[in-house]
């Protein structure tokens, strides 16, 4: 028995031999052994190629030469594949044909590919694809939001909720503020970069290993570039080396273009990009750019907030519509919005295509409102929290700017006033501000941010799931369904599913690779949704064929159906017991099938875009954080303190896996608002594209005292076992950092915390706090020193 | 060029190329792909083996700086007897997610241990920093590690329970 600590608030019902229990992930004995194979660790078929991709070295312009001879003539080049020897279309756009797999005449980014060589070896195709002559006819070039705005450009149209007269409102309000914050975007830095194998196959047919949450999207854009069928082509995965949303609609085009040089060549076609063309030439999480306006009492009760989100979407619209769209679905966070303008920019800009990345924008939208209402605390010399509090969801406030009634607010309330318990949050606020009034250089801050998170997609047709469920002759059982292994342990949740629903041990069921022959038409792993979609979809499957295996016990027993039971590896009724492998013979032998598919979608979910109303979300995650840090007001330095997390994951599958999706996602949070920051030159070049110079958190940047607990209570929705999603939902308890860093601004600053622009790195830290009064600190020093002695 | 080296303590050989860096001697010469090929510039760690009693990242080196030299990879860390006490701490307790950064991140506490057999938190957390994981937020890597220090000061003689030789589950 593995013995991960339990938490005192998941104590599984008697009943339950897997779910709940917080068990290792399926993969963990191979993890630590090097021995979980990831794609570039498979064994090449023989006669497999490399391929490389030559890139375009201007933001927007004409192509108007393309010298490919010295390429061509590099030793080990096989073939160098252009637009022109795409089978099928040059499109690998995910919804709208805005994005080419190889650029024709335009360029639409920099480092946009614009041919591709297949070698003997990779080192050969790096070297050649660096060889090409491409001349572009440069146009001006939009890198920025505000450049964007500006040229007016968009990929999708402009969209907004809204309630009243707010700009009437806020003017009648006792009270108003305005402000503008910039929030930066996130590279995802999945350790395995994007990666696909592409083998040929009989009579057209195409094998695609590729690291991709979506394996049914790059089975059709496969089909697509290659002119064939879907059912010609097949998509494989295992296991991702993380993916975080970057392998959503990311990984299509290294896919597309593995499959064109396969089909070009017959032979089988490898393509990893390496690290810097990963970060250069795959979408990000997008940046956004908020203005807000907001009314207020002299409680701090938002009377209207006006606010809009301008997103950099970059060269094409990919996931665009939805990332933005959740923004405008957490806007509000936890906070009643009497009437609102909630409008939204959608702007091209000639830089890579911005996508999804967890969260999936609700990030940029919670952290918007989150700013508002720090302002509105300082403006009143209130303390933040209770400002949260006062603008809670609560009786006769509690529906949505998109007409969604919080049915479960008081959940929400409830977890943050247990956290401001747990936290000791009072008493550290007394103790922080009476230390700033001491230190002039190092200044502290705290806060304590709520976070409720809409779980579905919101694009309605993707709530849906598949899975296939055999049972063999010896009762083991063959597990497989639509959703993607990333790291997070969805395949080891639904196996616990699945054993449970069989009453068998976990060993006898067989974790296979997500493939779109076996599961078709798949929806993306993604909105945090894996295992309650997957888990659904095997728990039917499973339950099928237990029923047909029921019947023949019921039958050989002589009792009615309703009476058997699996449990403990046996099929029992009344005194009666067998072995589930015997049963599972007994059943063949009476040609009984012991196979079945599942399908699952989820229910009472309707959206209504063109009215903005509906009820896009099965369900809301809660969960808050409460952060301390330090600041060097000189320097800009950050160190964070402590945290504390108290987090709403439903009843869990598994805790084991739950807490450490909460940790990550902090974790991961946290360096998206302070270190995580992309640079672009003015020609539209990413100059942070690699490691060296992008910063996410290592190990000492954790906070040193970090607490995490689960929040206990059940899914009031009928989701498997009552749980809820935790892939998403953690990542915005970060929000706590930004604002406990905007707080020792403000500290160091009054007035200036809310300049504070994200992410908070040493040098926004000193932005925001503008000149430093070196005389003055240094004589509260002297002056603290000789009180002391 | 032939490159001879002692890995996981057994002698091996190949002709390679003399820009051959020793990960990709390891994955494409030798078939050990526990070692990753994360950022080839040594900075994400995922590449890590030990080299002469050190923790290097293998994308930095030629294979021929390591002619001759004693090299330790992930596939070398379990024994007869089971797992190696980091190994079990990190399966146990969920200190991996995806698994990719795991086998630089093992040989990077286990060099650690070796040359600190009582690290404090904080050196733990330093010799960590080579190491970047973009799922778990590193904290029960770090408890694990540890975990593992405390035990192996507490048990002198490498008497640590056999890791069970059950079969690998769900592959």
């Amino acid at each position: 028995m593995p013995r991960l600590d339990m938490p005192e608030s998941c104590v599984p019902e008697p009943p339950l031999r897997h779910v709940r229990q917080p068990l290792p992930h399926d993969s963990a004995r191979l993890h630590v052994q090097g021995a979980a194979p990831y794609i570039d660790d498979l064994p090449e078929p023989r006669g497999t190629l490399h391929l490389a991709v030559g890139r375009a070295a201007v933001a927007r312009g004409t192509i108007v030469t393309l010298d490919l001879s010295a390429v061509k003539a590099f030793p080990g080049v096989v073939a160098v594949i252009t637009a022109a020897d795409i089978p099928g279309a040059n499109d690998i756009a995910p919804t709208l044909a805005d994005e080419p797999m190889l650029a024709e005449t335009h360029v639409i980014y920099h480092g946009q590919p614009v041919f591709a060589v297949a070698a003997e070896t990779r080192d050969a195709a790096r070297r050649a694809a660096r060889l090409a002559t491409i001349e572009i006819d440069a146009e001006p070039a939009a890198i920025t939001i505000d450049q964007g705005l500006a040229r007016g450009e968009r990929v999708l149209p402009d969209y907004a909720f809204v309630e009243g007269d707010p700009g009437a409102v806020i003017a009648a309000s006792s009270d108003q503020m305005t402000g503008t914050m910039h929030i930066g975007g996130q590279e995802h830095f999945y350790l395995e970069g994007q990666i696909a194998l592409a083998s040929p196959g009989e009579s057209g047919a195409m094998l695609v290993h590729a690291s991709t949450q979506h394996p049914s999207e790059v089975q059709e854009i496969v089909a697509r570039v290659l002119g064939v069928p879907e059912a010609f082509v097949t998509c494989e995965i295992r296991r991702m080396g993380g993916a975080f949303g970057g392998k959503e609609t990311q990984g299509s085009q290294w896919a597309a273009i593995a499959a064109v040089a396969a089909r070009l060549t017959g032979r089988p076609c490898k393509l990893r990009l390496d690290r810097d063309d990963d970060m250069a030439l795959t979408g990000k999480r997008h940046d956004f750019r908020a203005d807000w306006s907001v009314g207020f009492d002299a409680d701090g009760r938002i009377t209207a907030l006006d606010l809009m989100l301008a997103a950099r979407c970059g060269c094409s619209a990919d996931c665009s519509a939805g990332v933005v769209d959740r923004a405008m679905f957490h806007a509000d966070n936890t906070y009643f919005l009497p009437a609102f303008r909630i409008d939204t920019r959608r702007v091209r800009t000639d830089t890579v295509s911005n996508t999804a990345f967890r969260g999936f924008g609700g990030p940029q939208g919670m952290l918007a409102i989150e700013r508002v209402i720090d302002a509105i605390a300082r403006r009143l010399g209130r303390d933040p929290l209770d400002v949260r509090k006062a603008n809670f969801y609560s009786e006769g406030r509690h529906v949505t700017p998109y007409g969604q009634t919080v049915e479960d607010f008081s959940t929400g309330l409830a977890l943050i006033e247990e956290l401001e318990r747990t936290s000791d949050y009072r008493a550290r606020r007394a103790a922080i501000t009476s230390f700033n009034e001491t230190s002039p250089i190092l200044k502290r801050g705290l806060a304590l941010t709520p976070v409720k998170f809409g779980i579905s997609f919101t694009l309605t047709p993707l709530n849906q799931a598949g899975a296939l469920v055999h049972v063999y002759r010896d009762g083991s059982v063959h597990l497989n369904h639509g959703g993607t292994e990333m790291g997070q342990g969805l395949f080891q949740k639904v196996a616990q599913v699945a054993a449970e629903e069989f009453g068998i041990a976990l060993e006898r069921v067989r974790i296979t690779p997500t493939s779109t022959d076996k599961v078709p038409n798949t929806a993306p792993t993604a909105a945090s949704s894996g295992s309650d979609l997957n888990g659904m979809a095997v728990q039917i499957a499973s339950r099928t064929i237990k029923a047909r295996m029921a019947a023949v016990a019921a039958e050989t027993f002589g009792v009615p159906v309703e009476d058997v039971v699996f449990r403990d590896d046996h099929v029992v009724a009344g005194n009666r017991r067998l072995e589930f492998g015997e049963l599972a013979k007994k059943a063949h032998a009476a040609r009984v099938s012991l196979s079945s598919t599942g399908f699952y979608k989820t229910p009472d979910l309707h959206w209504d875009r063109a009215r903005g109303k509906g009820r896009p979300f099965f369900y809301y995650a809660w969960g808050a954080a409460c952060s301390e840090v330090t600041i060097d007001v000189t320097t800009g330095e950050t160190k964070v303190l402590r945290v504390d997390i108290l987090h709403d994951v439903g009843r869990s599958l598994n805790p084991a896996l739950d807490i450490g999706q909460i940790e990550g996602g902090f974790v991961q949070g946290m360096g998206w608002l302070t270190t995580e920051e992309l640079v672009y030159d003015a020609a539209g070049r990413l100059l942070t594209h690699a490691p060296s110079t992008y910063k996410i958190p290592v190990s000492s940047d954790v906070p040193a005292d970090f607490r995490v607990a689960l929040f206990d209570d059940e899914n009031r929705a009928d989701t498997i076992y009552r749980s809820k999603a935790v892939g998403e939902p953690p990542l915005m308890l970060a929000i706590s950092v930004f604002s406990a860093i905007a707080d020792a601004v403000e500290a160091a600053s009054p007035g200036r915390g809310v300049l504070l622009d994200a992410p908070a790195t040493p040098e926004a830290i000193v932005t925001a706090i503008g000149p430093f009064d070196a005389a003055t600190a240094f004589a509260t020093l002297v002056s603290n020193a000789t009180s002391r002695t | 060029m032939n490159v001879t080296l002692t890995v996981n303590g057994e002698t091996r050989s190949a002709e390679v190329p003399p820009e051959t860096t020793l990960l990709v001697f390891l994955r494409e010469y030798l078939n050990l792909t526990g070692a990753k090929t994360g950022c080839d510039i040594g900075d994400c760690g995922a590449c890590t083996v030990i080299l002469d009693g050190k923790a290097v990242n293998a994308c930095l080196m030629l294979a021929a700086q390591a002619d001759g030299r004693d090299v330790i990879t992930i596939e070398g860390l379990a024994t007869r007897e089971g797992l190696h006490p980091l190994q079990k701490v990190f399966e146990e307790t969920g200190a991996l997610q995806c698994g990719f950064c795991g086998p630089g991140v093992i040989l990077s506490a286990k060099a650690l241990l070796d040359e600190n057999p009582a690290p404090s938190k904080q050196e733990i957390r330093n010799a960590l920093a080579g190491n970047l994981c973009r799922c778990t937020g590193y904290v029960k890597m770090i408890d694990g590690i540890q975990e593992v220090a405390e035990t192996m000061r507490s048990v002198p003689t490498p008497a640590l329970p056999a890791a069970s030789k059950g079969e690998q589950k769900h592959g």
